[in-house]
């Protein structure tokens, strides 16, 4: 173990390793950077829509807001499972690591099925990508019937994601012996991102639009 | 995490991880809580981004376990995102410009 002062210093020493990872997991972290600002421009075309706009504040707490937050607890207990799958596949323990990434998958299919009712919920209500209920327009005059385009546009990005990262980590799950530790931590890496890019999609569709009235 | 010489490099023991997780769910509550006390919408916003932004912090310092990696590392990746992500605030002056170009109707019926 290197002491404080060392590890400063050696944080500046670059040479042939600059980052001290792996070229996957660097690869790994440049993906990241490109998606983050994808989900920035998704949500920041959303607020920009939002503030020139008459917007609805449809979301009652049953069913959307107890189901969002049931999703969002899930989806952290997801990306703990995740942390306990990289530590311990640190330790070498190998088929403890597949355990604790197969609960991770689950944990993240069961968000996609939840947001599947809450989507179907909605639905049934007769929102449309373009269009508003009519009890809604009636409710906000004048809303802009672009909610649903951002709505099913910005969490159906989201759920592709978690898709995608549920087929990754069955994947990984699947061929954990022939994996190297560092490969478990970037598939540990894409799944905790996905987490990320929640915290703020929860708050800005859902929390925001909380119908408060009643 | 000891140093063993058959374990890979990974610092943070499950102990702070359940912490952080703890913290994260935490302020989720608050934010929840947040959507059903009447503030202005702009307090609103202003205080859930703040939350968020916490919660990323965490998520990225811990989970994603860049505050253990070299700084070198953390100053490739960071200050390009945050750059880039603030930069694309710029065109809210256009939005705030399009709202007051808007029919507002007979009454004064604005809404956030």
């Amino acid at each position: 173990m290197a002491t404080e002062a060392e590890a400063i210093a050696n944080d500046w020493g670059g040479g042939v390793h600059p980052y001290r990872v792996g070229h996957r997991k660097l690869g790994m972290w440049l993906f990241i950077m490109s998606d983050s600002l994808t989900f920035s421009a998704l949500l920041m075309g959303y607020a920009y829509l939002r503030a020139s706009n008459a917007w609805p504040t449809p979301f009652k707490f049953y069913p959307s807001i107890v189901f969002s937050s049931v999703m969002t607890l899930v989806l952290l207990s997801s990306s703990l499972t995740m942390v306990m799958a990289v530590s311990a596949s640190a330790k070498r323990q190998r088929s403890a690591a597949r355990k604790w990434i197969i609960a991770t998958a689950l944990l993240g299919a069961t968000f996609i099925v939840l947001h599947m009712i809450e989507w179907r919920h909605l639905i049934h209500e007769g929102l449309t990508p373009f269009a508003l209920p009519s009890e809604w327009a009636e409710k906000w005059p004048g809303a802009s019937p672009l909610f649903g385009a951002t709505f099913f546009g910005i969490t159906g990005m989201h759920m592709f994601h978690v898709f995608t990262g549920c087929l990754y980590l069955f994947i990984v799950a699947g061929r954990i012996k022939k994996l190297k530790h560092e490969d478990v931590e970037i598939s540990g890496l894409y799944w905790h991102f996905v987490d990320l890019v929640w915290m703020f999609v929860f708050p800005m569709i859902y929390l925001l639009s909380v119908d408060a009235s009643k | 995490m000891s140093a063993h010489a058959e374990s890979e490099h990974f610092a943070g023991s499950n102990k702070l991880f359940i912490s952080i997780w703890v913290w994260l769910l935490l302020l989720t509550g608050f934010e929840v809580f947040l959507g059903y006390i009447h503030l202005p919408v702009v307090y609103m916003l202003v205080i859930l981004m703040g939350a968020s932004i916490i919660k990323a912090a965490l998520i990225v310092a811990y989970f994603m376990h860049l505050r253990f990696e070299r700084l070198n590392l953390v100053l490739t990746i960071v200050p390009a995102v945050v750059i880039c992500i603030c930069l694309l605030l710029v065109f809210f002056p256009d939005s705030f410009r399009a709202r007051h170009l808007r029919y507002q109707g007979p009454a004064s019926e604005t809404q956030r």
